[in-house]
């Protein structure tokens, strides 16, 4: 038995030609360019703000990390690093290796005494605008190290400290509070400083 | 599994090859004047083929320092404590083993560094873990902590 087909070769051929023909007929002159919805956009996007504000919202997220971990807290910042925490969200996933390119110390771990120099010397490297975060116990107060003959009651005796985040050691959720708290400092930044 | 040599056999052994060096043992250590302490570790190695130095330490009795050297045999998988008394507490000193097992060179400076026994003969006898100019000796016992959150030894 033979199948009908719905249309024949010829017809869908004629059909196409009356398609393209009536397009071409109608095709006289160029649809205008939309820029009236697009000026309303625009003005729907600018907003007014200072250079301050700007430039304190460029710095706060774009906070680059150096890396200087002595001890066993370096491992939570790891952790704040990885993609369960990730705090590459703030704009903070470089960690550089070179003072020179970096912001940020966190002074993650037990600071001894013969490591002091070498930390204030990662410190005085840094460019401006830099911050100190001193993580854990140890490095705030000596913690459980305190009273020893070889490690800094304190860093806060070698380096300013921004943000002090207490722990033994703290989770990752401190560590990323304490960096939200250095980026709530940061929005602060007075661009033109009065003395 | 290490089998633990008995000192006693151990010291026989040392006493029949060098006499007057052996002064006492357990059943796990020997006990050794420290004079001769290069000649019989020299003898341990060499002849009992304890090839490994596991470790060195001190302890501090406050009449005098006792050295502790922990041996090891791999060839043989046996091991062996060697303990030295150290009587001049003013500025005590016993031959270094440097020469004998290059191990020896940081653990050696580890015990001048917090003990302040000097070691004769090691080719770099200083500080390793605290700085030069550094007073005193933290481990022993009659070190006075005087550091912020220390407080003052009685």
């Amino acid at each position: 038995m033979e199948i009908e087909k719905p249309y024949s070769l010829s017809d869908y051929d004629k059909n196409e030609a009356e398609q393209i023909e009536a397009l071409m007929a109608a095709a006289k002159e160029p649809y205008p360019d939309p820029v009236e919805w697009l000026e309303e956009e625009l003005e729907r996007n600018v907003m007014l703000t200072t250079t301050e504000h700007l430039v304190d919202l460029g710095k706060r997220f774009s906070v680059w990390p150096n890396t200087f971990f002595p001890a066993c807290c370096a491992f939570e910042v790891i952790s704040a690093a990885a993609s369960r925490f990730d705090f590459s969200r703030f704009g903070m996933e470089v960690l550089r290796p070179s003072p020179r390119q970096a912001d940020l110390m966190i002074i993650a771990g037990t600071v001894t005494w013969k490591l002091a120099p070498a930390m204030r010397r990662v410190y005085d490297q840094m460019a401006e605008p830099k911050w100190v975060i001193a993580m854990g116990a140890c490095t705030i107060s000596g913690g459980a190290f305190r009273g020893s003959y070889s490690v800094v009651p304190g860093i806060n005796l070698i380096v300013p400290v921004d943000v002090y985040i207490p722990g033994c050691p703290p989770r990752p959720e401190g560590v990323i509070n304490g960096f939200m708290t250095l980026h709530r400092k940061v929005a602060k930044d007075k661009l033109l400083k009065k003395d | 599994m290490i089998k633990t040599l008995a000192g006693a056999e151990v010291a026989r052994q040392i006493g029949e090859q060098l006499p007057d060096t052996v002064t006492g043992s357990d059943e796990t250590t020997v006990f050794v004047r420290s004079e001769a302490i290069l000649d019989v570790a020299r003898f341990l190695k060499e002849s009992l083929d304890f090839d490994y130095l596991v470790s060195i330490t001190a302890v501090d009795f406050l009449d005098h320092f006792d050295v502790i050297y922990h041996l090891r045999s791999m060839k043989n998988n046996y091991s062996v404590v060697l303990r030295t008394k150290c009587a001049d507490r003013q500025s005590p000193s016993v031959p270094s083993v440097v020469s004998l097992w290059q191990g020896a060179d940081l653990q050696e400076r580890e015990v001048y560094d917090l003990m302040g026994i000097s070691f004769e003969g090691h080719p770099n006898m200083k500080r390793i873990v605290l700085w030069e100019g550094y007073k005193g000796h933290p481990l022993r016992k009659d070190f006075i902590l005087d550091v912020p959150g220390g407080g003052k030894a009685t």
